[in-house]
Parts: C-alpha cells; structure tokens; sequence
C-alpha cells in the first residue's frame, strides 16, 4: 500500500513538473495552434472550388463518396482535434536520441518505469495544450459552426470520446515502438521521415479515406487495414456519423486491438533493446 | 590582387564544395532523394484522386486535370530552386546570428548576403527539379495533343515562362531572407520553418479558387498585394496551362504587376538585410 502511494505521489510529481514548465510559453502556444488552422483555410477553398466545378457553379446538393462540401470542412476541422490527440511531435526522435547520446541510461539506474515516464510526460504535455489551445479552437469552431449539422447523439458523442483517448494512445506507443528502433539502428531519422509521410497520407490527414473507395483496386482495403486511420480519419468520420452500427463497433475493438499491440511491441523492444544497448557518452 | 572578388567563381566553388559534400555520404544522398520524391508522388496521388471526382478545380476556371498539372508541375520547379540554393542557408543564416557566428560571415571581403545566401547548395533538391521537368513535359504533351482547342507551344512563351519562374524564385527568396532577418530582433526563431510552410500553402493552388466570398477576396489581395506569394506559381504557370488566359487583360496585367513585384521584394528584402545586420549584436565570444 505504502509503495503504491510512493508511486502515486512521484507520478504526481512528474506531472506537476511538465504541468507548469509548459504553461511558461502559453502565448507561444496559442498563436501556433492558431497558425495550425491557416493551411486548413486553403483546402476549404480547395473543396469549394472543387464542389462548384461538379455542380456547375452551384456546390449545394453535391456529394462525394456520402460527404458534402459541408460534411467536408467538418472533417477537416474534426481531423485537427484527431491529430491534436494522436500526434507526438518529438517523441519518437527523442527517445532515438536519448539512446545514441547515452542519455538513457539515468532512466535505466533511476527506480522509474522508462515508458511510464514518458507516457505520463505526454499526457502532462497533452493536457497543458488542451486548456491552452481550447480558446483558439473553441473560436475556429465558433466561426465554422454553420458547417456542422449540431450535436451527434450522445453514444456517438462517447463513441467519438473514446476513440480520441485511443488515439492518443496508439499515437504515443507506436512512436515509442519506432524510437526504440534506435536500440538497433543509432540513426533512425529516415525511418521516421517515412513514418510521417505514411501518417500524413494515410491516416486521413490530406482527405477523408472513404474517398478510397470509389478507386478500384485494393487500395482502400489496405488503407484502412493500417492502423495510422485511427490517427485522424476514424474519430472524425464516427463524430460525422459516418461510421454506425456494428461498424462502430467494429472499429473500436480493432483500435483497442492495435493499441494492445503496440503496449506490447513497445514493452518487448525495450525489453530487448536494454540487452543491446552499450551505453554510448559519457 | 583584385579588390573585388568575382562573384561567377565563387558561385562556382560553393556548387563544387557542396556537390563533393553531398556525394561523400553518398547513400544518405540517394536516401535524401528518394525521400523527397516520395513526398511528391503521394502529393501527386491525392490530386489524380482529386480528379477522379472532378474534372476540373473551380467551375469554368479552366485548370482540368493537365492544366492543373502544369500548374503542380511549376510549383514542382519553383520550390525545388528554392529548396536547392536558399533553404539550407537562411535556415543556417537564423542560427548564426544565434549562435553570433555572423562575425566569420561579416569579416569576409564578399558581399554578406551573397555569402550566407549561396554557401549551400542542396544537390538532392534536383531530383524533384528533374520530377518536375518529366511531369511538366507529360502534362504539356497532353495539353499540345488533345482534341478541342490544343495549346500551341512556342519558343517565346518558354523563354516567357522561364523568366517568370525565376522571378516567382526571387519573390520566395526575399520572403525568406526578410523572415531570416527578423531573427535578429526576436533573438531566435524556432518555427521561421512552420511559418514558411504555412505561408506558401496559400500559393499551392489557382488564384481561382479564392474567388468565392468575401474571405476569399480579402485572402487574394493580401497575398497579392501585400505579401506576393499568390502570383509565384500562378503567373508563370497560366503562360504555359492557359495562353490565352481566362481573361486577356487580367493575364498581361498581372505579368507586368509580377515584375514590379519581384523588383520590390528584392530591394524591400535587400534593405531589411542591411537594417537587420546594423541591429547585430554578436554573441560570440
């Protein structure tokens, strides 16, 4: 009991520490996030432009794979709060890094759980960019408001909760699986490079991934067999409804299942890697 | 011994040095290539599945499918001429005012702007310069061929268009070089990168498309007027896409508005240059 409460209060610690080190460049934070939406602004044109070439000037009444030009902005501005779950700017190339440098190994004489550690830095950092930047989306939403329908039902509105809790996770042990890569491979930054590029195509990011569909090919079933749409396309498209029923269900089990997967994945490389590593610097 | 150091033979060596560097390491150059043309052929994917439910971008602006990748293909060659000679150095030029190695760059008997602007030289940026060369002939081939009103290309609207593609490079380089600048002031400027990345998006598709509202006005006379990032790709891509444009007089003024532009970014940015070093102080040492 007693080592449980020790636990308890050094993760608190831990939490605390982030908690404030990152409100010192709130500012800083809120004009990024701001900035985050202006390239958003282009492909809202983009779309329109798009939408009135196929209905001869006129966009209303238009659809694409399901999605109006409505439905489309909404997607757009649901898969910036997907990916302001799932991303994890750093984490990956830190943890390489800490490895080549030898930095790693103050975790490994320290009595601290490497993964935990970091995993609860994120959610400090997370939350911290949650309250800052819940002013500069609350007024991107505010101003966007006419392109959403209202409110889902509220089991989507759980559904949608869940599945961005999800994402987070997923988000932060695959990167962590990728970064302990670096046990291996010192360098891992091209594997990372192709990591982004495969996140930013295919999670969903660029467009809504239904749009595979009308293709032809396998294109789409591979797609969506990858577990990168759970980092931008899956939360936005069950907030827009677009998933339902056993689909939805479906979908949450096979995200559970990825993150399960990548907890272990995450824990056995380091397992491994430890045995590996030489403990380079000094 | 000459005074004044011959700028051409300069030029010349920080092409030389930077080729022999970038083949040294020569897998990470191949590396760099194939990954830089990666991010292309996806971006490539997402518009071929863009126009597999659309035949054109906007409606009667006249950027089907093959105009519209004239219009890819320049964007292709403009930012591969800016990634080659100039991003690897202003992003360098941010950290040596931070780090106050400006000093080294200030003491030679060269231009400074010259230096810190062409030391570098990204050779692995060719590969997407030579990606663009390729899809720019396909797209033109397929403009020239098809049935109903085939663009008729000649030497003059080449030359035409090369001279526009290099003012469009001129106005991406003074943007640059004014954002660079500004790290004197602000002392560091971690996401000068994010902001550029951010600004450029607006100048990633047609003029056209901003037609649509009054957001959408307001966004085109900014980047036209106030920051001219708007007119980098689009000019010189409709002399090739649409030679006789939408509309004529549009067209020409434009072009001729393309040049004044281009005259004054370069001496807005020369100026803050000079303005910027006056407010240097070192770090170093």
């Amino acid at each position: 009991m007693a080592e449980l409460a020790a636990r308890a209060s050094t993760w608190w610690a831990i939490f605390q520490i982030n908690f404030y080190e990152k409100l010192v460049y709130r500012g800083d934070f809120m004009l990024g996030t701001l900035m985050r939406f202006l390239p958003i602004v282009t492909q809202i044109f983009l779309w329109s432009a798009i939408f009135s070439a196929r209905g001869g000037g006129d966009s209303a009444g238009e659809e694409i794979v399901g999605y109006t030009y409505y439905n489309i902005v909404a997607y757009y501005l649901l898969s910036t709060i997907s990916r302001a779950f799932s991303s994890m700017p750093g984490l990956a190339s830190g943890i390489a890094l800490q490895i080549r440098e030898g930095e790693i190994k103050k975790y490994l004489i320290q009595p601290l759980d490497l993964i935990s550690f970091f995993l609860l830095n994120r959610v400090a950092h997370k939350l911290t960019y949650y309250i800052v930047a819940a002013v500069p989306f609350a007024i991107v939403f505010f101003i966007c408001r006419g392109y959403f329908e209202g409110w889902p039902p509220t089991h989507v509105l759980c559904a949608y909760a869940f599945s961005l809790i999800l994402s987070f996770m997923l988000g932060f042990f695959m990167e962590a699986t990728i970064g302990m890569i670096g046990f291996w491979f010192l360098e891992v930054r091209s594997l990372l490079f192709v990591y982004m590029l495969f996140t930013f195509f295919l999670s969903g990011h660029m467009f809504p991934l239904d749009m595979l569909n009308e293709l032809g090919g396998p294109w789409s079933t591979i797609v969506k067999s990858l577990p990168l749409m759970y980092l931008a396309y899956f939360p936005a498209a069950v907030f827009l409804e677009k998933i339902t029923g056993a689909e939805l269900m479906w979908g949450l089990i096979v995200q559970v299942g990825w993150v399960v997967f990548f907890i272990i994945a995450s824990r056995l490389a380091f397992h491994y890697g430890v045995k590996q590593y030489s403990a380079y610097g000094g | 011994m000459n005074d004044r150091p011959s700028y051409g033979s300069v030029f010349f060596m920080f092409l030389r040095n930077s080729l022999v560097r970038d083949l040294s390491f020569r897998s990470n150059f191949w590396v760099e290539c194939v990954s830089s043309l990666s991010w292309v052929i996806m971006n490539l994917g997402f518009y071929l599945l863009i126009f597999s439910y659309t035949n054109s971008i906007g409606n009667d602006t006249g950027w089907g499918k093959w105009e519209f990748f004239v219009f890819l293909a320049t964007t292709l060659l403009v930012n591969s001429l800016v990634q080659m000679f100039f991003m690897p150095n202003i992003q360098e030029f941010s950290e040596l005012i931070r780090t106050g190695k400006l000093d080294f760059a200030l003491l030679k008997p060269i231009d400074t702007q010259f230096l810190i602007s062409f030391e570098k030289v990204n050779w692995p940026s060719t590969a997407n310069f030579l990606f663009g060369i390729l899809l720019m002939s396909i797209s033109l081939y397929q403009l020239t061929h098809r049935p109903n009103d085939p663009i008729e290309l000649t030497v003059g609207m080449v030359a035409v268009y090369i001279v526009f593609l290099l003012c469009g490079v001129a106005i991406l380089y003074s943007l640059m070089i004014v954002l660079a600048a500004s790290s004197i002031w602000l002392g560091r400027n971690t996401s000068l990168y994010d902001f550029w990345f951010y600004i450029t998006s607006f100048s990633r598709y047609p003029m056209e498309i901003y037609n649509a509202g009054s957001l959408g006005l307001t966004l085109k006379m900014i980047f036209t007027f106030a920051i001219p990032i708007l007119i980098v790709v689009n000019v010189p891509a409709r002399i090739l896409a649409q030679p006789m444009g939408v509309d004529p007089t549009d067209k020409w003024l434009l072009s001729g508005y393309m040049i004044v532009a281009t005259g004054l970014s370069l001496l807005f940015s020369r100026w803050v240059f000079k303005k910027s070093l006056k407010s240097y102080r070192s770090a170093s040492s």
